[in-house]
């Protein structure tokens, strides 16, 4: 094991690092900003270990390419941004039914459509969710510092892979383009999840069948001779086709029930000065930097102030959010789009509690005084 | 009895297929095992890669291991398995519609690349899956569904659109000539680089009724009767070939393959050891 | 320098602007403060508005952009009318001498020839960041002479070094000189 080192980075170039860390040896993608910097690392990075990185023809082929390299038995990740993320949402949805593990980063930036190409927003709370078609569990991730891009990266592979599924970091410009110092892993200090395969080939063949107490099917790479089959149709444990109803419930329960089932270990959330806190507010990713300010301020005036930022926000946190609604007056939601996590922080207050939102669309970040403003408002 | 050729490449507790009676498609799929049981290949560096459409079913027959994709993206799955690991023989089978409209950018560019994929399109000159819609390669003037005047739209010549992408390997075979197509086949996976086999596969049910071409039996004998060796096709003047369809080798050379290249960006890059 | 300290940088593209508050970052960075560092700018990569920003402070920095400039370095006239008055009214004002005069109330602006230093001095008009890193140290005091060395060849292309050094040297001596006015 070497030593740690410390660096200064942007959160795109930390991304790449963790993914490495992480064991990531395969990277497609297609150019789009803010998220460029992303493809630019995994160019230079990924020949120096052994690995390797492809510039696609679009965002759909990205995300296919993606999902080929890891059902081949090599982690992988792409990169892009809202029209990207948009473009890869069929695949995403085909690597949730066929269950192979990936990580897809959408450093967010100011929509709808062509939007605002360099400005900063957290439009894509929702689709991260619910952009592809059907039901299906997602786990998104969404750091607010450079050092958080690293790790929560490192877990974005380690979740995808545990339970065969993609995982989204949701990342934003101001993380994505912002430069910190972080404190990164020695070699061999990471201990990633590694994927859970079948020795027995003929066990193997079965590449969507449940073994007690694990987590998700072991899944074999390509060409170790399991000869089984992948389809984005739904399908028995068997991998093949099929129109029967009781095992299309079946498999979509068992998906949705490895992630329901899990959530405990999913979840991550932080929570500031929420002690004797009278208002929270709720927000994630780099917003959060804003919303840290505010309530030191806040705090330094006699407004009690905290704040609670999903890390995962996906699953939404839905129990620790339901147990702060009960305990404060008021709920703050502080996002950089027109209310899409409040939309979740509703459903978890149930009405126990006042659920108030500030959210920008202009492409500009909040200052603290902003949030200062509403806290002291709020506070009267 | 099945065949041995059934027993040792075909799923056969997911027999009978679901084509129509009459499809080419069979054929089709039988050759792509043939010519992979006459290269002795070993079925553990066989990938089986397919988009969606009639076609694409195929992959879920064949014993190896499959991978039946979402719709045009079966060439840049098949990008990604490639790379991942190169020793495999990845072979996609795809269809007109699939290849050429909907993944018509990923063929130009996986040609472009010349990675070593094996690209066997069963053209049947329709989509056959939503029950009859005219494609790229469906000829102008043509009924479809969705041409219900007749086709306006000019169609791609497959192998020709490969070749000026960049394939290194472009061939065309149809459902009768089954002996010359498995060969071409062989060719095509053997060969280095990005190859692409066009299969003329016939679709009695949409495209032949819609058309007038007559049940399975009248449009294998067009095949029979209307197809020209490439070698002997190149003696004929252009209106000598007017509604003929010339099979055979169409096109081939040596270019860098890209898995081979990549390797060499590793190793400048220095993770070759690793 | 103590406590939270917050510093703008404003040009045009391709004047190096960002180059240069991430060399100022990363000193401060290997001089043991905690930094951010960030930038925004359009879809041109020359000649657009530039900005880029950096906050230094002893303790962990939440707020990782400028809300009053205690430091704003102009290298065009657009970019000095557009942030000028958004700096404190004590702020430091790095202007390039080759601007017009503009009102900016009792913030403290220095003039230095920059550009025409890069241009003439050391030869190369691409090097006039490498100058305003070397002149803003010196004045602000930021790290010592060896970290900043150390930065600048960390962020700068292999084979320039000599240039750069040169640059820096350039910008060291009209931060002295300018401090001692």
């Amino acid at each position: 094991m070497t030593e740690r080192t410390r660096a200064l980075m942007q959160g795109n170039e930390a991304v790449v690092e963790g993914a490495i860390a992480a064991g990531m040896r395969f990277f497609a993608g297609y150019p789009i900003t803010p998220s460029t910097e992303i493809a630019e690392g995994c160019a230079l990075r990924l020949p120096q270990v052994g690995g390797k990185f492809i510039q696609m023809e679009d965002e759909l082929a990205s995300m296919a390419a993606v999902i080929g390299a890891s059902a081949a038995g090599v982690k992988s990740m792409t990169a892009t941004s809202g029209p990207g993320f948009s473009l890869k949402q069929e695949n995403i949805g085909y690597a949730a039914l066929a269950e192979i593990p990936c990580v897809i980063v959408d450093v967010q930036r100011a929509g709808p459509s062509t939007g605002l190409p360099t400005s900063p927003s957290q439009g894509d709370y929702m689709q991260a969710r619910w952009g592809t078609h059907g039901d299906h569990p997602v786990i998104a991730l969404s750091p607010s510092s450079v050092q958080e891009a690293y790790t929560e990266t490192i877990r974005a592979f380690d979740l995808s892979e545990k339970y065969r599924m993609p995982v989204i970091l949701l990342m934003d410009e101001i993380v994505g383009h912002m430069r910190e110092g972080i404190e990164l892993a020695g070699r061999g200090e990471v201990k990633p999840f590694e994927r859970q395969t079948c020795a027995d080939t003929a066990e193997a063949a079965k590449p969507y069948k449940m073994r007690n107490g694990e987590l998700a099917p072991r899944m074999t790479p390509f060409g170790e001779g399991a000869f089984y089959n992948v389809t984005g149709l739904i399908h028995g444990e068997d991998g093949f086709p099929t129109n029967d109803h009781g095992i299309a419930a079946a498999q979509c329960m068992r998906l949705m029930r490895k992630i329901e089932e899990n959530e405990a270990e999913i979840e991550r959330y932080e929570t500031a000065a929420m002690d004797d806190a009278d208002v929270c507010i709720v927000t994630f990713g780099g917003t959060a930097r804003s919303v840290q300010a505010a309530v030191e301020t806040a705090r330094a005036e006699g407004i009690r102030a905290g704040m609670f930022r999903p890390v995962t926000v996906w699953p939404f946190p839905e129990k620790a959010m339901r147990s702060i609604c009960e305990r404060v007056k008021k709920i703050v939601v502080v996002e950089l789009n027109y209310g899409q996590m409040k939309l979740e922080v509703e459903r978890a207050a149930a009405g126990v509690c006042e659920v108030l939102h500030i959210g920008r669309v202009d492409g500009a970040t909040f200052t603290p005084q902003d949030i200062l403003n509403k806290l002291r408002e709020v506070a009267k | 009895m099945a065949s041995r050729l059934i027993e040792t490449y075909m799923r056969q507790e997911h027999l009978p297929h679901i084509w129509c009676g009459g499809c080419g498609h069979g054929i089709l799929m039988r050759d792509v095992a043939q010519a992979i049981d006459n290269l002795k290949l070993n079925p553990k560096d066989v990938v089986i890669v397919s988009g969606i459409g009639c076609s694409s079913r195929a992959a879920g027959y064949m014993n190896f291991d499959t991978i039946h994709t979402t719709h045009g993206r079966a060439i840049a799955f098949a990008t990604g398995i490639k790379m991942a690991k190169p020793r495999l023989k990845v072979i996609v089978v795809t269809g007109d519609g699939d290849a050429t409209a909907i993944g018509g950018n990923h063929l130009i560019h996986a040609a472009r690349r010349n990675i070593d994929l094996t690209v066997v399109v069963f053209n049947n000159s329709i989509y056959g899956m939503t029950g009859g819609q005219f494609s790229p390669t469906t000829p102008t003037g043509d009924m479809a569904t969705t041409a219900p005047y007749g086709s306006i739209d000019p169609n791609f010549d497959i192998p020709r659109l490969a070749e000026a992408a960049g394939a290194t390997y472009t061939a065309r075979g149809t459902a009768y000539h089954a002996a010359q197509t498995i060969r071409l086949i062989e060719n095509a996976i053997l060969h280095e680089g990005f190859s692409l086999v066009e299969c003329i596969s016939v679709c009695p049910t949409y495209y032949g009724r819609k058309n007038h071409k007559g049940g399975a039996v009248e449009m294998m004998k067009w095949q029979r009767d209307n197809a020209v060796p490439a070698a002997k096709a190149k003696t004929l003047r252009p209106e000598e070939l007017a509604g003929k369809l010339v099979y055979g080798e169409l096109s081939c050379c040596e270019r860098p393959e890209y898995t081979q290249e990549y390797q060499k960006i590793i190793e400048k890059a220095g993770g070759a050891e690793r | 320098m103590n406590g939270r300290y917050e510093m703008r940088f404003t040009g045009s593209g391709g004047q190096g602007v960002i180059l240069c508050s991430i060399i100022l970052a990363e000193a401060a960075f290997l001089a043991g403060k905690q930094v951010a560092q960030s930038q925004a700018y359009g879809p041109e990569a020359r000649g657009g508005l530039c900005r880029a920003e950096l906050v230094i402070d002893d303790r962990r920095i939440a707020y990782p952009k400028v809300t009053k400039a205690d430091f704003l370095m102009a290298l065009t006239q657009a970019s000095l009318e557009k942030y000028g008055e958004t700096a404190r009214e004590d702020a430091w004002v790095l202007v390039d001498s080759s601007l017009d005069e503009t009102n900016l109330g009792g913030r403290r602006v220095i003039k230095l020839p920059v550009l025409e230093t890069a241009a003439k001095e050391v030869g190369r008009a691409m090097t006039a960041n490498i100058v305003a890193v070397g002149a803003i140290n010196e004045l602000l005091e930021i790290v010592p002479d060896a970290v900043i060395e150390k930065a600048v060849r960390m962020r700068i292309p292999k084979g320039t070094e000599e240039l750069n050094m040169k640059a820096l040297e350039a910008g060291k001596r009209l931060g002295a000189a300018a401090r001692e006015r």
